[in-house]
């Protein structure tokens, strides 16, 4: 037997049968776009157009129309890679760490976390096909059989092991969030009216039953998934973190890394997801199954990850001082009061001091201030990367070197155009894909839905009177 | 109703004071054998190193066990809400940890023990044949200010760990309120925000400094891990022994099986941070930082493999499966061998940097005193289980955790 404690808040608000989820969720596929989604749709789709117009001009031209230069010889591409590598990540710790942690309010944000990993690794594969100048050659990237000649990738780089981590990371991340999919797809191919969209969905769903055998199966491979996916939490984010440690400058690191940037990771992920279920949540009418609880518990994930990125900011402030080693002290040192002091300090109230808001209960359940600060920390969890990176190399150990960076609007035009790409995918799937799993949500019902909740409590009432 | 009164066997009593005898013999034998007269500097720092090592060990796993017990109350879990009382009483080992520690830090301020460089006399003098020029320019953060730290992380933990036990069995006897509960809640989340905080600078402060010139900014997180692996596992000891006695009827082999996984999940944990630590250090290669790997290297290689083989490929091997977690036996074998390697790793984290190259490989002085440290630290958690029922009741989880299944 199942229980659930009374002093639990509800995750499902009012009084709802499985029907009605199933109705609620369907509506957006079944029905038709509203002129806000084509609005939108449109804009994402001409940033998109702009995007892929200068990464065309960069290709052509060469990487030189980009701002890097001699000294910082890596710059927004970088950055913009592990800005979206990070946010991907909440989809992962979604899916996979909080499905083993038996988390029920995952259930309600699994589904769109997961697709908006995929569409985040996809934008930020971009940077990594195209910072090689050379995209074409891109395959050597691969260990290759040695007729291709005598050149290897080099093996001791993290900038390899990177192709394989997010590589593998993506294919596992797909194959979760395809298998999450599959009873939400059967339900729509019943649904379906028209022939061609029953036979798509029919396809899509692999044949799901329903039997108890499918679910069983569903319920060994979700776990299996999970269990090798958290270790790719962990994987991709540390060796993305060792990018930064081992390559930027030599002699400069900092050990800390590979955890803080995975909870760095998971941070801006989390808001991330906030930003796009505040949007859907409102333009879907999806209130009761994304509650004010739900976004609570979100914005704690974002207090705890967060604190834990402001704890490694200040220890590796502390110990570039403890350490008495002056090139240690001056990379700090530049960072905060150097030629782009104004970055860090974004970095530092973005990340460290507004996060600490949601400590109020009233700000981490009002809408609005979690609309704000959730994308006031993807802007602070960018400049993070920015200000390891640019700071650090406009002030290597040869003065001579030492230069600015200054972004053209060829960086600015893939960078942006990459929101518009990651939008332009998620509208897309909002339309078309279930945005809640529903199948796992209908699983909670009975225990965690408001007027089932209300029902039982009667109930122990009643037999303790007898 | 099962037989929630805890009653300590004799047997187990007479174990743990003959446990605590060997411990005392071999303080004293090894006081009197432990002296290199070549070396001047040599205070019987072998000794003393062993001392304070078991002193830190037992006195973490009770901090890592408090901060277990606030992690549920903050993270609202209530599967482990059957096995509070367990976690409350390892966690109430944590004041005479604290004790033996105050003891050796005083000693070491008046010059008997020679554990931290940086207590030295004239350390920070010109002139004096002490003079240290790296720990001059940080001593402002040593003396009374490292004192001041310490009284306050001290104070604070124990604070919070006497007040969340307080509640606990207020709320025995409070029916139908949960406030004691939400008050546990609200105290957990400013714990979790010091502890944030103070298991990593405790850690600079208390093992870190003994490499005085090193530093690694993940040490702390690195510490933390292993000390919760072994607060975990002392807690499955615990219930495994419990429930073969018959005590504990209310817990569920799932409850087991999920403290099986937290085992299994901290040693991936530790092994993660302990390999980011050293991955990145030996390959920037910096003298500052790679000093203290080729100490380790150099004087302690096979203890160095030891410690990660146990910790890291034993678990992982032995405790993938399901049926592995469940299995009491298997349970307490890995987890006997995983709290050795923990300590072990330690032993590591101490010995290179006070007894260095007179080191000679672990001898029945380790093994003696740790036996000593290990018969008081089981005692006193006995009478700390034997103190109070060994269910919760009233707690609005408890019936949760009593249906768990995973």
């Amino acid at each position: 037997m199942h229980a659930e404690s009374r002093i639990r808040e509800p995750l499902i608000i009012g009084d709802k049968s499985y029907r009605q989820i199933t109705d609620d969720i369907i509506r957006p596929i079944e029905g038709k776009a509203n002129k806000y989604w084509y609005m939108l749709f449109t804009v994402s789709v001409l940033t998109f157009m702009w995007g892929i117009g200068c990464l065309a001009y960069t290709i052509g031209t060469g990487i030189g129309v980009w701002g890097s230069n001699n000294g910082v010889d890596w710059a927004w591409d970088i950055t913009n890679f592990v800005w979206w590598i990070g946010i991907g990540h909440a989809g992962t710790l979604i899916s996979a760490v909080l499905l083993l942690f038996r988390q029920k309010w995952r259930m309600a944000i699994n589904r769109s976390a997961e697709a908006m990993t995929i569409f985040a690794v996809m934008c930020a594969a971009i940077f990594v096909l195209l910072h090689t100048g050379r995209p074409w050659l891109d395959y050597m990237l691969f260990p290759l059989p040695n007729q291709f000649g005598s050149l290897w990738p080099n093996f001791n780089s993290p900038l390899l092991w990177d192709v394989f981590a997010v590589s593998t990371y993506f294919t596992v991340s797909i194959v979760f969030w395809y298998i999450g999919l599959i009873p939400d797809f059967g339900m729509v191919r019943d649904r379906a009216i028209k022939p061609l969209s029953k036979k798509v969905y029919a396809l899509l769903s692999f044949g799901w039953g329903g039997g108890a055998r499918h679910w069983s199966r569903f319920e060994e491979v979700s776990l299996v998934l999970a269990g090798l996916s958290t270790p790719l939490v962990f994987s991709v984010h540390s060796i993305v973190s060792f990018d930064f440690a081992t390559s930027v400058v030599p002699g400069w690191h900092t050990t800390i890394f590979p955890p803080y940037f995975v909870s760095g990771a998971v941070f801006s992920g989390f808001a991330m997801v906030l930003t796009l279920m505040l949007i859907v949540r409102k333009v879907y009418g999806l209130e009761a199954y994304v509650t004010i609880k739900h976004i609570e518990y979100m914005n704690i994930v974002i207090i705890v990850t967060g604190s834990i990125v402001g704890v490694a900011y200040l220890t590796e402030l502390f110990v570039a001082w403890y350490s008495g080693v002056e090139f240690e002290q001056y990379a700090f040192l530049n960072r905060a009061t150097g030629p782009y002091a104004w970055a860090y300090w974004i970095m530092m109230t973005c990340n460290v001091i507004s996060p600490q808001l949601f400590w109020f209960k009233k700000l981490r359940t009002s809408l609005v201030f979690t609309f704000i600060l959730s994308i006031v920390v993807n802007i602070g969890m960018w400049f993070e990367r920015f200000v390891i990176i640019v700071p650090t190399l406009c002030r290597t150990f040869v003065p001579g070197t030492w230069n600015m960076y200054h972004p053209t609007f060829v960086d600015i035009g893939i960078f942006v155009g990459t929101i518009g790409m990651f939008f332009t995918f998620f509208l897309l799937y909002a339309r078309t894909f279930p945005v809640i799993a529903q199948a796992e949500l209908k699983s909670i019902l009975k225990a965690s839905g408001e007027a089932q909740k209300k029902q039982a409590a009667l109930h122990a009432n009643d037999s303790h009177a007898h | 109703m099962s037989n929630l009164n805890f009653t300590i066997p004799s047997k187990a009593k007479m174990f743990t004071y003959i446990l605590m005898a060997i411990g005392v013999i071999s303080i004293i034998a090894s006081f009197l054998t432990d002296t290199q007269p070549e070396d001047a500097q040599y205070h019987q720092t072998r000794t003393w190193a062993n001392i304070f090592i078991d002193s830190f060990f037992f006195m973490a796993i009770g901090l890592a066990a408090a901060f277990f017990m606030g992690l549920q109350y903050a993270a609202e879990a209530g599967w482990a809400t059957t096995i509070k009382r367990i976690i409350e009483a390892v966690a109430w080992y944590l004041p005479y940890g604290l004790c033996f520690m105050l003891l050796l830090f005083i000693l070491g301020q008046l010059h008997v023990h020679h554990i931290y460089h940086w207590m030295a006399e004239g350390v920070a003098d010109v002139g004096s044949p002490n003079y240290d020029a790296g720990v001059a320019a940080k001593i402002g953060y040593f003396g009374w200010f490292w004192w001041l730290r310490t009284i306050l992380y001290m104070a604070g933990w124990v604070f919070f760990t006497w007040k969340l036990r307080k509640n606990s069995i207020e709320a025995d006897n409070a029916i139908g309120t949960d406030t004691h509960h939400w008050k546990n809640v609200k105290l957990s989340a400013w714990f979790m925000v010091l502890f944030a905080v103070t298991s990593s600078t405790s850690a600079w402060d208390w093992l870190m400094s003994i490499d005085t010139h090193w530093f690694s900014t993940l040490y702390g997180w690195y510490m933390f891990s292993g000390m919760w692996v072994s607060a975990i596992i002392t807690i499955i000891m615990l219930i495994v022994w419990l429930k073969r006695l018959g005590y504990l009827e209310n817990v569920t082999e799932s409850t087991v099986h999920d403290m099986g996984k937290w085992m299994f999940a901290i040693s991936f944990l530790w092994t993660y941070l302990y390999f980011s630590q050293f991955m990145l250090i030996w390959y920037a290669d910096i003298p500052e930082e790679v000093i203290y790997f080729q100490q380790r290297w150099e004087n302690f290689k096979p203890l160095m493999w030891t410690v990660l083989g146990i910790n890291f490929a034993f678990p992982m091997i032995l405790l993938m499966s399901r049926d592995a977690k469940r299995n009491f036996w298997f349970l307490t074998i890995v987890g006997t061998v995983i709290f050795i390697g923990h300590w072990l790793d330690v032993v590591m984290m101490v010995m290179p940097g006070t007894v260095g190259h007179h080191w000679t490989g672990l001898s029945w002085m380790e093994f003696g005193i740790f036996a000593g440290f290990l018969g008081f630290f089981i005692n006193i958690l006995l009478r700390n289980l034997a103190s109070r029922p060994l269910q919760v009741k009233n707690h609005p989880y408890l019936d949760e955790a009593i249906h768990h299944t995973t």
